[in-house]
């Protein structure tokens, strides 16, 4: 079943912030169509791995490889031209904008490239496809925050990722939106889509995800099926706490 | 490229505009004409300015190198080559140091930006003074029959390109990227758009407008010395108009230009000792009253009024 070459692959990826080593000789592959569940305690280093895929970052050592190809020293937009999109931990949208030119952003430059009118009709559906078709006009300002989500999720779609990585997307929403949020992530994954989720909500992980990488203080400590993973002592001593000194 | 009935009404309007505008040398040749030609002149490098720091939030003290070079290449060349071929040589030379200077200091911080620019106009002036004490020169004489009207024409000229550059750059993908940018650079580059390229090619048209600017107006000025021609008060009066007059849009700095020409007139003749203070007075107080210049206030305006008509 893994014999297809990955979508994705880190070989001892390896980030450095002084003394501090973030993340340390890291090893994952992500298969085309899985979602694969990147998770950890508070600062783990999950969301500094998304930066050095994305290359907000570029790693201390180690290869990062997009279909084989290496694109460990590309440029941020270089990589996201290359098909990985990224979600922020804290909501990043475009203030001064409609949300439809935010969702148009990712529509006109990302990996697949549109303008004009082709771009307009391919931002207002990829906002339809997260229920805020009708909101196309609003500024960004007069949004309730799930919708916030949702936007920055829908500029993401909208540059037809090959790899999306959603860094805790479900963090901070409500019950009913996180029922929603859930809804909305199970469909990107019977779309097909390749998805790291870096996640805390344990919900979300054992029905979102198809395999878990699990870190603390930098290092995989587990990786594998969700509910194997999940019952790893090691990792349920990592998630009581004693571990990320 | 499809345009719609406003975008004909937009052209429409800046080209009565400009032919009204142009019109100007026949009605006056004395005072108004001379004063015609500073707010042409401020139009173009201010709205230039403006279409580069507008969407960037870069604030660029790079005016008066440009211009100060395009002079130059004037005073220099104008016993060798024909004068329209000056301006064009003025341009590229503008353009080419823009994209050095963008090399070198766009990837850094805005404030290392601001300082390079500044002191960019101040190291080639005193480049330009070794040379001409090294040659026992101090000035040069630019000696043309070029008269003040026609000088007038050719900054309403330019002044029709820059607008055209800027309309068309709004309408362009740069346009977009650079919006983009300016609201956050983070998300433009996860969203694959070349960041400092975008900013480099933006920077190029106020160091091509600039130099040629600096070019048209060398006729006048007769005798060039590097004091008058890189003077840094020009690069912070360009920089006070256009935030007077708003860069959100394209029209914005014009609307600062035009009363702080005719204000600024009369200003330096009543107190001519203290302009340079009064210049910085009027930048603190339009950076505290008028953050978003005059298009932020009528925008504010009609915002209020349009909450009115629905309450
Ligand atoms: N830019 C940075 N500079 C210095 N230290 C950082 C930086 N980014 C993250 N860290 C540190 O790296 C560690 C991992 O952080 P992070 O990847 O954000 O964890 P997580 O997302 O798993 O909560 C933390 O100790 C954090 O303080
Ligand atoms: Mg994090």
């Amino acid at each position: 079943m893994r014999a297809v070459s990955p979508v994705l692959s880190l070989r001892g990826v390896t980030k450095r912030f002084g003394g501090l080593v973030a993340v340390n000789g890291m090893d994952f592959d992500v298969a085309e169509h899985e979602v694969l569940g990147l998770i950890g305690p508070n600062g783990s280093g999950k969301s500094t791995t998304l930066n050095l895929i994305s290359g907000a970052l570029m790693p201390t050592a180690g290869t990062i490889s997009l279909r084989g190809t290496p694109i460990t020293e590309l440029p941020a937009q270089d990589i996201a031209r290359r098909g990985v999109s990224r979600t922020f931990q804290l909501v990043r949208l475009l203030p001064s904008m409609t949300v439809l030119e935010n969702v148009k952003a990712g529509a006109v430059f990302g990996h697949r490239r549109r303008w004009g009118a082709e771009a307009d009709t391919h931002a207002q559906a990829m906002l339809e496809s997260v229920g805020l078709g009708g909101r196309g006009h609003l500024r960004v300002g007069q949004l309730t925050y799930i919708d916030t989500k949702r936007v920055e999720l829908a500029r993401c779609l909208a540059s037809d990722p090959k790899v999306l990585l959603l860094d805790e997307w479900l963090a901070g929403l409500n019950p009913t939106e996180l029922e929603e949020g859930i809804a909305l992530i199970r469909r990107l994954r019977d779309e097909g889509r390749t998805v790291i989720l870096v996640e805390h909500v344990m919900d979300a992980i054992r029905s979102l995800c198809d395999r878990c990488v699990v870190m603390a203080s930098g290092t995989k400590i587990a990786e594998g099926g969700v509910s194997e993973v999940l019952s790893d002592p090691e990792v349920i001593r990592a998630y009581l706490g004693d571990d990320d000194a | 490229m499809r345009l719609s009935s406003k975008d004909w009404q937009t052209l429409t309007f800046a080209t009565l505009a400009l032919a009204a505008a142009a019109c100007l040398p026949f009605l006056t040749a004395g005072y108004w004409l001379t004063i015609g030609v500073t707010i042409a002149m401020y139009t173009v490098l201010s709205t230039s300015w403006a279409l580069f720091s507008g969407p960037t939030h870069y604030i660029s003290l790079a005016t008066a190198a440009f211009f100060g070079v395009g002079a130059y290449v004037v005073g220099y060349g104008i016993e060798h080559l024909p004068y329209w071929s000056l301006l064009v040589i003025a341009g590229v030379i503008g353009a080419v140091m823009a994209a050095l200077v963008g090399l070198t200091t766009l990837r850094l911080s805005g404030v290392y930006f601001v300082i390079f620019t500044l002191g960019l106009a101040e190291f080639i002036r005193q480049v330009i003074t070794w040379v001409q004490n090294w040659t026992g020169q101090k000035g040069i004489y630019v000696l043309t029959s070029i008269t003040e009207a026609h000088i007038y024409w050719q900054l309403v000229g330019l002044a029709a390109l820059v607008f055209l550059t800027g309309w068309l750059i709004g309408r362009s993908r740069l346009g977009f990227a650079l919006r983009i940018i300016g609201d956050d650079e983070e998300v433009a580059r996860h969203s694959g758009i070349r960041t400092a390229r975008a900013k480099i090619l933006l920077f190029m048209v106020p160091g091509a407008v600039g130099a040629i600017t600096g070019a048209i107006l060398a006729p006048r000025y007769v005798y060039i010395e590097p004091i008058l021609a890189f003077t840094p008060m020009l690069s912070f009066q360009v920089v006070i108009m256009a935030l007077l007059g708003g860069t959100g849009r394209l029209w914005g700095p014009i609307v600062g230009v035009i009363p702080f020409t005719l204000l600024w007139e009369a200003i330096s003749a009543s107190f001519p000792n203290q302009t340079t203070l009064l210049l910085g007075l009027s930048f603190l107080v339009i950076v505290y009253l008028l953050p978003r210049g005059f298009v932020g206030l009528i925008d504010d305006i009609r915002a209020r009024a349009g909450r009115e008509a629905l309450a």
